[in-house]
Order: C-alpha cells, then structure tokens, then sequence
C-alpha cells in the first residue's frame, strides 16, 4: 500500500521546495534585475526590487564596447569541442574499464580523479610555459586541448558508471551471436548508453563554458571566451554593478536556454553519474 | 622581355603590399572609464596611422595585473603595449623589462609631464612609461552638513579638525556617518589609505636598514586614530568597504566625509548618479599637526611597452598619441573638458578651460604635487613610493598587513595585537628576501 501523505504535509513539502529553489535562483534573478538599472540604481540602499526606471542603456553600451559575437564562438567552439574531443579518448577508455577491468583499474581510476584535487594554480607556470614554446597561446585549439584534459576525469568517471550500469550478459549474448568488436560497442553499448552519453556531454559543455581559470590566463586578444568578455566589466574605481550584470546575463543566457531544454537529462546525469 | 616584366610586376607588388602592411599591437588594459573613452576615439588615431591597428584586452585591475606579470617575466609577447601602474614601473624598469622611453619627439614635450608622475615612472634616468591619467587622495566633504554643524573645513586640515568634523557631522539614526574610509584588507586597499595616513603622522614603512616600523608610536598613532575614527562615526561593516562600496555611500548622502581617489571627485559631483553633486567641497589630505607630509597618496595609469616586442615603433607611436596634449584636445573637443584624463601634464592645470570645468582641479594638482615618490615621509627611506613600497615582495607583505588591521577594525583583534603581528609578519618576509641581515 502506497504512503499516504496529508494534504498538510503536501502544502508544507512543496512550500519549502519553492523556497529552497527561490534561493537558490535569487541571484541571476538578482542580476537579471540589476542589468536594467542605472549604475546609480544599482547601488541604492534600500535596494529597488521592481519599481525602477528599466533601462536598456547597460546592455547597448556592451554591445558597443566589446565583441559580444567572437567571445560567444570562441565560447561555443571551445565547450564544444573540449567535450567532444574529451569523449573521443573517454568512451573507449571507460569501455574497457568497465567491462575488462584489471587489477589496477581501480587505482588507475582513482589516480585520474586525484589530478582532480590538485589546484590548478599549482601547474600554471609549466602549462604557460609549454603553451608559450610550442605557440598554443592565445588559440582555441590551446583551450581546447587544455580544457580536454582537465575534464577528461570526470568524463572517464561518469561514462565508467553508466557502463557498470549495462549488464555484461548483454554483451555476451551478441559475441554469442558473432558480434565483433567493433559491433558490440557500435550496435549493442552505445544505444544502450545513449542517455548516459547525453548528460556526460551536457554536463562537461557547461563545465567548459563556465570554465574561468584557465580560459582568462592563456588567452589574450583572440581566443578570449565569454568568461573573458565578463571579467573585464569589473572596475577598480567607478560603479560597474549594472554594467557588469547586463555582461553577465549576455554571457550566461546561451548555457541557461540549454540547461533548461536538457534539464531531464542533467538531472539523470548529476544524480546517477560518478558525482551522485 | 616579358619575364623581366612579370618579375618587376612581382618587386612592385611586394613593395606595395609591404608598405601596405598593417601592424596589429595589442594593448592590455584596466576597466576605468577614461581607457574605455579612448576605445570610442580611436578613430583620430587611425585616421592619423592607417597602418596601425590595435586591439584592446580590458581586464579587471587583479586580472591584469596578473596577467602582465606573468607575459613580461616570461617574455611571452602576448601584448604589445601594457597598463601598468606607478608600483610596476619601477620593478620592471630596474629588471630591465621595459622600453626605455628617451627618444621621445621635441613635439611630446616631455618636460611638460607633472615632476612627481615623472620621477615615479623614472629609473636611472631613463623614463619607462608614459602616464595615461594620474590621481593623489584628498578630502571630500559635504558642504551643507558642515555649515549645518557651523564649522568650516580648512584647506589643509589636521587630523583633529576631521575629528571634530565627523562627530559633529555624526547622525547615526540619519543614517549619516562623520567619516567612511576603506577597510577592505589588501595593498592598493586599506593599506593605500593607511601608508599614505602614516606618512602624513611622521611616520614610514622602513627605516634605512629595511627594518619594518610597526612598532613605532608613528604607527600606533596612524591605527589608533583611524580605529577611533571609524568606530566611532563611520558606517556599519567598514570593513569590507573599498573605493566603489564608500563612493556608493557618498553618493547616496551617507557619509560626511571620504579621503579617497581625487578621481572620485568628478564621480561624486556628476548630478546622474549622486544626490549630492552640489553639496560636495574639497581639501587637502590631512596630516598631523608639526608633520610637514599630508596623507596623501600618489598613483599614475601609464602605458609601457615591453622589452622584446616584435612591434616597437608601432607601440611607441600609439603611446605617444595618447598620452600626448593633443589626445587631451580631441577628448575635450568630443566630451567636453570635465572627461579629459587628469593628472599628467602641468600644461592642463594652466588651462582655463578646464580648471573652471574641474572645480576640484586646483586641489588635485596640489595634491599632486604635495606627494613625493622618492621621499614620501619625513623621514629618510630606502625605497620609492608614497602609499608603497616599489619592491617586488610588497604586494604580499602590504596585502597581509592589510588583512591584521582590517581584522582590527572588524573588531577581531586589538590595535596592539595587528601591530605586533604586522610587524612580526612584514620582519620575517623581509629576512626571508634577504633585506634584513
């Protein structure tokens, strides 16, 4: 027999779930309102919640100012291509820990994540100097392959659980029926890990866009993603607070819309993969 | 015949297209809005140079600070031409990472720089940067709470009077507090204020022998009177308030008085965003009674050119444009004297057009010039800098001293206790570097 819940309870559950997400989502709302203000409004105590003059002045001085357009592509081919290459070197590597493990696929698994735990500050001088000598810096293709590796852990993670999840039995059956290699995981595990590839993909685009590291120290003029294109609405002196908002929500929109249209699979993803 | 004439076809097109060529410099750059107006002008500068071109990275002032550390100590020759600040200059001129600037055009008219800003960009002789904008600190006051209070600030205040002031200014249940000065802990943070306060009570960071000078009653009475003054009529949570937090709460007719940036002077009489842009009137910097050094301090944007740079004489020319006079004019000519980017050229001050557009210009440029790099206090010391100490181990030191006496002002601590530790603390870094025998 299913629980019963009281209608009370209910009111009360669902009351504080809002409340939790209202939080939760209280500071892009924050921000959202602040890019419509003017810098002094944006500044005023007691804060202006909703009875402000709007104003659309902050995001046409952006767009006048900085190159909204080749911080964005540099965004998309950077994320995208991180997570793409990423899985490239990832799905065979997970494919064989997973179902022809070792007797050090767990140490090796461990040692992948522990490059994890190191700060990244601690390896910036060699990888700055590595980019310099072999003409990396300053290019897509140096982010690229920078934010491969450092996201490569977590993508050989999450694709190691998905795949533990896939009975072996499975695969067994299609070598029974003479299946190779090559179609065994073609035909049999990837459309059966599809969904498990989604989210991973999903997920990494979003950690390498936000990416912020590494992307404002190795690039310069060209290559400069949208972290770049924020960071430089920060001002030492004078009042950037809606001006550096209205960059914000520019740069944050495109993740958002893709967050929310996937927002099934990220949750599958975050709650079932190797960061549960 | 006609592979000669293909051939010199071919030399000609090169030519051509050589002297065509377009050199591309990119300038890293801090977010304030004169370097933000100077994007919009560059029309003028191409006009002039057409075959320059010039590509701008704006950076947050702890991003590019970074950032150009990084690029000239490794020689990375990511930017061509670099924003840097009167502390960096000088490091980096003796390290020998700059372009020595001494073959400037008579048409500069380099000895029309402000002598302050020029010997604090000066290394040996050599020049290595050009000043962009350059600002000192002096006293901004609310006019209308003063007379209230029936008191008149003085030109050249000592701190007793602006300790009068603010408790006569004080109205706690107004929301309207006597004084707000920066807390928030780090080098070109609370310690810029306080450097340039200790200077002003006599004191200094080192004495000749780099022995730090915590311990000495200059310092504790710099603290103390600070400590005193904010606990007593400044805001709430003074301790996290920095330049942007104490001009938010000028602005908005919280604070009586604010020693801060003379470049908050246009910001807080620029009616669009303060409520009190008619109220605001300006003194020097205060200082101690019998103390012959005001608290003020002394900083310059300047634009450098790396050593090692592919594109020099490209870089060289956009440097000269425009920290030139006639970039000052074309600013004027399009925004209107108020906007022109202060602080580096005497012949500014002698302007009439701008002084009766800078109301707070006089005392800007006396500020200025009150403020000596290579002898900020009274006393005799080992290095160069007003609100710091131009040496390599500085932003570490003047950040973690920042953070005892930010600490103090939170309450956490005593003045004693922060003294003791940032003297301690500033001792065994110095000896670590091999200053102190």
């Amino acid at each position: 027999m299913a629980r019963r819940v009281s209608t009370r309870r209910r009111v009360i559950v669902t009351a504080i779930a809002w409340a939790v997400a209202f939080l939760i989502f209280f500071p892009i709302l924050w921000t959202f309102l602040t890019s419509f203000k003017t810098e002094g409004e944006a500044v005023a105590t007691p804060p202006h919640f909703l009875f402000f003059n709007w104003t659309l002045e902050n995001y046409i001085e952006v767009n006048e100012r900085s190159d909204y357009f080749l911080h964005f592509m540099n965004s998309v081919v950077i994320s995208v291509g991180s997570t793409v290459l990423g899985l490239i070197i990832a799905i065979p590597a997970a494919w064989s820990m997973a179902f022809v493990p070792g007797k050090r696929t767990k140490d090796v698994l461990m040692w992948m994540l522990s490059t994890k735990m190191l700060p990244p500050v601690g390896v910036l001088i060699p990888i700055f100097l590595l980019f310099k000598n072999t003409g990396l810096m300053d290019t897509r293709t140096g982010l690229v392959i920078i934010l491969t590796l450092i996201d490569l852990p977590i993508i050989v993670w999450m694709l190691y659980t998905y795949f533990k999840e896939i009975p072996g039995e499975i695969l067994e059956a299609a070598r029974m029926d003479g299946a190779g290699l090559r179609e065994e995981v073609i035909h049999i595990l990837t459309p059966m890990a599809i969904p498990g590839i989604a989210s991973t993909l999903l997920l990494n685009v979003i950690l390498a866009w936000n990416e912020a590291f590494w992307t404002l120290n190795l690039t310069a003029a060209n290559a400069a993603p949208l972290t770049a294109f924020i960071a430089s609405y920060s001002s030492p002196e004078g009042l950037f607070y809606a001006k550096l908002s209205a960059a914000s929500m520019m740069a944050i929109a495109p993740i958002l819309i893709l967050g929310w249209f996937s927002q099934k699979q990220l949750v599958r993803g975050l709650t079932f993969g190797a960061v549960k | 015949m006609k592979f000669r004439a293909l051939a010199g076809a071919c030399v000609l097109g090169l030519t051509a297209s050589g002297a065509m060529a377009e050199t591309t410099i990119t300038v890293a750059t801090v977010n304030n809005g004169d370097m933000i107006r100077m994007q919009g002008l560059m029309d003028d500068f191409y006009a002039a140079h057409p075959d320059i071109k010039v590509n701008w990275v704006t950076m947050e002032e702890n991003v590019l600070r970074q950032k150009v550390t990084t690029d000239v100590a490794t020689k990375a020759g990511q930017y061509d031409v670099m924003t840097i600040g009167t502390y960096e200059v000088p490091i980096w001129g003796k390290q020998g990472w700059l372009v020595a600037l001494d073959d400037l055009p008579d048409s500069y008219d380099v000895n029309d720089l402000l002598p302050a800003i020029r010997s604090g960009l000066t290394v040996d002789d050599h020049l290595y940067a050009l000043p962009f904008y350059g600002e000192s600190s002096f006293t901004m006051y609310r006019k209308d709470l003063m007379e209230k209070a029936g008191l008149t600030m003085p030109e050249d205040p000592t701190w007793a009077d602006i300790e009068k002031a603010a408790a006569a200014m004080t109205d706690k249940e107004a929301g309207i507090y006597g004084i707000c000065l920066r807390g928030k802990a780090g080098w070109g943070e609370n310690m810029a204020f306080l450097s340039a306060m200790d200077n002003s009570m006599g004191g200094r960071w080192f004495d000749m022998d780099w022995n730090p000078q915590f311990n000495t009653p200059e310092w504790k009475n710099t603290l103390t009177t600070y400590l005193n003054l904010m606990n007593e009529y400044g805001p709430p949570g003074a301790s996290s308030n920095g330049f942007n937090e104490n001009l938010a709460l000028f602005q908005q007719g919280k604070c009586g008085m604010w020693m801060d940036a003379t470049v908050a002077a246009s910001f807080v009489t620029n009616p669009k965003d303060s409520k009190v842009a008619d109220q605001v009137g300006f003194a020097m910097a205060p200082h101690k009674d019998g103390v012959a050094k005001n608290g003020n301090w002394l900083w310059a944007w300047t634009l450098a050119i790396p050593a090692g740079t592919q594109k020099e004489d490209a870089a060289k020319t956009f440097i000269e444009w425009a920290t030139s006079k006639e970039y000052t004019a074309l600013v004027a000519s399009k925004e209107g004297w108020a906007n022109v980017p202060p602080g580096t050229r005497t012949s500014l001050y002698e302007n009439p057009d701008y002084t009766s557009a800078a109301p707070f210009a006089d005392l800007t440029l006396k500020s200025i010039n009150a403020a000596d790099p290579k002898s900020p206090s009274v006393q005799d010391v080992p290095y160069t800098g007003v609100q710091f100490v131009a040496i390599p181990e500085f932003q570490a030191i003047g950040t973690a001293v920042g953070q005892q006496f930010s600490a103090a002002l939170a309450g956490q601590i005593t003045a004693d206790q922060a003294l003791q530790n940032a003297q301690s603390l500033t001792e065994r870094e110095m000896k670590k570097a091999g200053y102190i025998k």
